[in-house]
């Protein structure tokens, strides 16, 4: 209390010692003298309060005073302020948690100078390039850059970029300072205005330039400022260092801003490097700045003032035909000719950066957060319900406070002042669920071989987002019970016991829609949970067509060991050899697209005898033994072997969708195919050695499509080497003695290992991350609604006690009391699931392209949600049911 | 029964009234409130009698006003007590009160002089 009031008592309290001296002095007894003084003072609370009155309070000690009596209120019914607030934090949180990560991926423009001026220059469509793509992003080769570069006048500013990968094997884990090896660095290749046109400033040292972008440049290297304090501890003296990037030594120049973690959402860079380097740092002899096939680059840039992103695009679709004509590679393919001459340029506003991530997730978190979205609504419902049964059950209290003169608005506002006290725990809670919410919604992504950089946090939109939400939840479901029963009359409400048999009906009413409400959001979030269950268990129990277990592969380069192309051969058999002698390995082949990998590459085929039947075949090349390294079965013909070198029959291993494509027949082996050309390799002939059972390529979602395995030796050789080893030794005592082992062969190469099962899980992210996260907020809203059930159940029975006290004198059986109580239950649950099953149907279609094997209307499932439900509303009606069988009719009636 | 002997001797202060008298009281020196309750009771010869419940609302009230002030100070027999002093503003609102006071009184007493004929 507040000095105001101790100065008050002391000043009254003085006041009785001084009567009562008075009075001693006058002849009383010290005693009655005392006693006297008190009673001629009168009610000292009431005096104090008469004269606090006369202070005037301020709002704020009254709220204050709200407050206080809201903690009272919730303390003495901590039933109530638990589910009241762990509804609000999980509806809020999760709401806010989901927001956060698709305002992460989708909303958040990039931390770059005015982000809405930047535009992405693409091509309106892809089909027909040819070569190699380095992107999962559509994007342009080097001279396709450069055209636009020198003929564009939309943009004020332009740029390319494209993604890379730069070993670093030597550069920092020799260094001491990372605890981690790091033996690749994820680069990003950058034209010379990158940095200018973003307008990202450098956070030490200088960022690249125009300048440091001409043809036959050195490297020089910017880092970001994560890699910068993960590698060099933020020091100064890093720049000037030099980084070896791949075997290269590169001088750093400078480290980029602090938020600037690329283009690409989801990927951050480590470090980055003109685009003019290329040829240094290249795997290949020839580098790509040349190729008309290397499609690499993505280019953005900024519209000149006055230039709409429409006016742009007509402008570039004016210069697409003369562009793309002067840029026609001379090696590319002939059937795919006419589409390059036909390719469009288009510009599309690029304010948020491109993500791989949103393009996989977008659909999945929108839904997610449509979910939590209707679990807050059925916490909203719950709030409500709830504070409408607390508004009933103290009528009574209500009606004592207005009858004994408080004002209307003083009750109102001193039930507002309850609900806001909730809303305000319960969306710091909520905050904090948040918080803890998001990061494990973004670790969900995350993979077993690499790591999502979102940055996810608690901005000021967000936090207004979930405080505007449970502030207006509370307020609106305060203000409707609080009018409700501050509208009776207070003569009327004292005399309506709190059983009464007309009072609660408009509110009990309400109660009962939100029920209703609930019921129905229910069976839609349970409907979708088991369609994402479901359709997890179907992709898991595909059979891929090989066998996962025990599978490990290693990818190891070698090119900064300078193997000459007349060695790369051999060199490349020798490190299978070395690696296959590792004690604990069963099996190992050489393979260039591991399976689930992502890896892909396909072109044309036709059969030799009829060059019309064209079909596109996805291609892999693969050494001796793969086959049963894998553990695909090999039901026709035979396997590669040594003899099949440059010099022998081109070879090739088909699958069985292959041979059901070429329409020859079963009895393929020992005819022959050609693969249509590729930029670098003429179109070639093959005849069909064997042929393998199908097998999954890059999807476990994927229908068998034709493939043809060609042989490794028979192929260009890259200066690296993929191999699939198999061994029942776990992969973290093998990887060890392999990394040993090449060791010994030459220090200086870099190896990379995954685990095959390991890939497949991670294929499954998406699907594993729907099916929990819609199975969890499946669970919350049943739970929910069984709270909410069981108070609207529970308060019915209480209302309805001495009716049923009646009956039960009367001589009704505990059989017609429970068709009573079952009767409200089942009306409620079926009109709830009656809506539920109209809305589910909606629902379902809208996330019919992430189901597998099950159809988004599924009665089956639909139906297995409603018993969910169903079995549910039993449980919350059991204990009212209970107390209803149970009504003594004489102290039923007595309590009347 | 003397109690409500008590009572009957007792006037009801007429509403503002006591304002008045606590400012007037103030007027020879400051004062805690159980002096001013004195003052006024034995000012009145014991007739009016000041109820606690009214005097600290009004001595509160009149302080809000600004019309008095008071502060802690300790008494002749070391307790702490709460002085009311009049203040300038206090002084000036005494001065309209009082003549008021006066202009009520004597128009109270040009109707009560008439004789009491006229009662029917």
């Amino acid at each position: 209390m507040s000095t105001r009031d101790d100065d008050l008592r002391e000043e009254l309290r003085t006041h009785v010692e001084m009567a009562a001296a008075d009075r001693v002095a006058r002849g009383q007894s010290p005693r009655d003298a005392e006693t006297d003084a008190r009673r001629e003072l009168g009610n000292l609370s009431q005096i104090q309060e008469a004269t606090r009155d006369v202070w005037g309070r301020r709002w704020i000690e009254r709220a204050a005073q709200d407050v206080r009596y809201a903690f009272r209120v919730f303390r003495h019914n901590p039933g109530f302020a638990t589910v009241a607030i762990v509804s609000l934090a999980l509806g809020i949180g999760g709401n806010t948690a989901l927001f956060e990560v698709v305002d992460a991926l989708r909303l958040r423009t990039l931390p770059v100078a005015d982000p809405a001026g930047l535009v992405e220059v693409r091509l309106a469509d892809s089909d027909g390039a040819r070569g190699n793509f380095n992107s999962w992003h559509i994007s342009v080769t080097n001279p396709i850059w450069e055209a636009i570069r020198d003929r564009q006048e939309a943009l004020s500013g332009v740029f390319a970029w494209g993604a890379g990968s730069f070993d670093l094997s030597a550069g920092v884990d020799t260094r001491g300072t990372t605890q981690m090896a790091q033996h690749f660095a994820d680069g990003l290749w950058v034209s010379g205005s990158f940095f200018d046109v973003l307008g990202i400033r450098p956070a030490a040292g200088r960022l690249l330039e125009p300048g440091d972008d001409r043809p036959g440049c050195e490297a020089r290297a910017v880092l970001s400022y994560a890699y910068w304090q993960r590698a060099y501890a933020g020091g100064a003296a890093a720049i000037g260092q030099t980084i070896r990037l791949a075997s290269h030594p590169v001088e750093i120049i400078g480290v980029a801003a602090r938020d600037f973690n690329g283009l690409e959402i989801g990927r951050g860079f480590d470090v980055a490097i003109p685009i003019c380097s290329e040829p240094l740092l290249d795997d290949y002899d020839k580098g790509r700045l040349a190729s008309g096939t290397d499609w690499w680059l993505s280019v953005f840039g900024r519209l000149k003032p006055g230039w709409s992103v429409e006016r742009a695009t007509a402008h570039f679709t004016t210069i697409s035909p003369e562009l793309f004509r002067s840029t026609l590679p001379p090696d590319y393919p002939k059937v795919s000719v006419p589409k390059y001459l036909a390719f469009r340029l288009l510009a599309t506003p690029a304010g948020t950066g491109i993500s791989q991530l949103r393009e996989q997730y977008e659909e999945p978190l929108w839904i997610l957060l449509a979910t939590t979205g209707l679990v807050l609504l059925i916490a909203c419902a719950n709030l409500a319900n709830l504070l409408l049964a607390r508004a009933t059950a103290r009528q009574r209290e209500i009606a004592i406070r207005l009858g004994v003169g408080a004002s209307r608005g003083r009750v109102i506002r001193q039930l507002l002042t309850e609900s806001l006290v909730l809303a305000t725990i319960g969306g710091t809670a909520g905050a904090i669920v948040a918080r803890w919410l998001g990061r494990a919604c973004v670790s969900l992504l995350d993979t077993g071989s690499s790591v999502t950089d979102l940055s996810v946090g608690l901005d000021w939109r967000v936090l207004a987002f979930t405080a505007g939400l449970a502030v207006v939840t509370c307020l609106l479901f305060g203000l409707v019970p609080a009018l409700i029963a501050t509208r009776r009359a207070a003569g009327i409400s004292m005399h309506v016991a709190t059983r009464g048999s007309t009072s609660g009906r408009e509110s009990a009413a309400i109660r009962r829609a939100l029920v209703v409400a609930q019921v129905a959001l229910s069976v839609v979030l349970l409907f979708g949970s088991l369609l994402f269950t479901r359709s997890l268990r179907n992709v898991l129990a595909v059979d891929p067509g090989f066998r996962a277990a025990g599978v490990v592969t290693a990818e190891i380069g070698f090119s900064r060991l300078h193997v000459t192309s007349a060695n790369n051969a051999a060199f490349r058999r020798s490190l299978l050899e070395r690696v296959a002698a590792v004690p604990g390995i069963e099996r190992a082949a050489l393979v260039a697209a591991i399976p689930m990998s992502g890896m892909s590459s396909s072109n044309a085929v036709w059969p030799d005898v009829d060059p019309s039947h064209h079909f596109t075949s996805l291609l892999n090349a693969v050494g001796p033994g793969y086959c049963r390294t894998m553990g695909i079965q090999l039901v026709a013909g035979r396997d590669f072997n040594v003899d099949d070198t440059l010099t022998s029959p081109m070879v090739a291993i088909v699958n069985e969708a292959f041979v059901a494509a070429l329409g020859r027949g079963p009895q393929v082996v020992g005819t022959r195919f050609t693969r249509e050309a590729t930029p670098r390799t003429p179109a070639t002939s093959f005849e069909i050695a064997g042929v393998m059972r199908n097998s999954k390529y890059t999807d476990l979602r994927e229908k068998d499509r034709p493939v043809a395995f060609l042989a490794d030796a028979q192929m260009p050789q890259p200066p690296y080497v993929r191999i699939a080893l198999r061994s029942s030794l776990p992969p973290s005592a093998l990887t060890p003695a392999i990394s040993r082992a090449l060791a010994e062969i030459d220090p200086r190469m870099a190896v990379d290992y995954e685990v095959l099962a390991t890939q497949i899980d991670d294929s499954l992210v998406r699907d594993r991350m729907l099916a929990r996260l819609s199975g969890w907020f499946g669970l919350l809203a049943g739970v929910l609604t069984l709270a909410g059930l069981y108070g609207v159940m529970a308060y019915t029975v209480a209302r309805r006690t001495n009716e049923i006290g009646i009956r039960i004198a009367l001589g009704a059986g505990q059989r017609n009391i429970l068709r009573l109580v079952l009767r409200e239950v089942g009306m409620l649950v079926a009109a709830g699931a009656l809506a539920g099953a109209v809305l589910a149907g909606a629902a379902g279609r809208s996330a019919a392209s992430l189901l597998f094997g099950v159809e988004p209307s599924d009665p089956a499932t639909l139906g297995a949600a409603i018993g969910v439900l169903v079995t549910i509303a039993l449980a919350a009606a059991y204990l009212p049911a209970r107390r209803a069988i149970r009504v003594q009719p004489v102290i039923a009636l007595r309590a009347e | 029964m003397a109690k409500s002997e008590r009572y009957q001797n007792r006037i009801e202060l007429l509403q503002g009234t006591l304002d008045l008298l606590i400012l007037e009281t103030l007027r020879w020196g400051p004062r805690h409130g159980y002096g001013i309750a004195q003052a006024i009771q034995s000012g009145s010869s014991d007739v009016l009698r000041v109820d606690t419940g009214s005097l600290y609302p009004a001595l509160h009230r009149l302080e809000r006003q600004k019309w008095i002030a008071a502060k802690w100070e300790l008494s002749a027999n070391k307790q702490r007590t709460r002085v009311y002093r009049l203040t300038a503003a206090g002084r000036r609102q005494l001065a309209s009160e009082r003549s008021r006071w006066q202009r009520l009184v004597d128009a109270m007493a040009g109707i009560l002089s008439k004789p009491e004929t006229s009662e029917s």
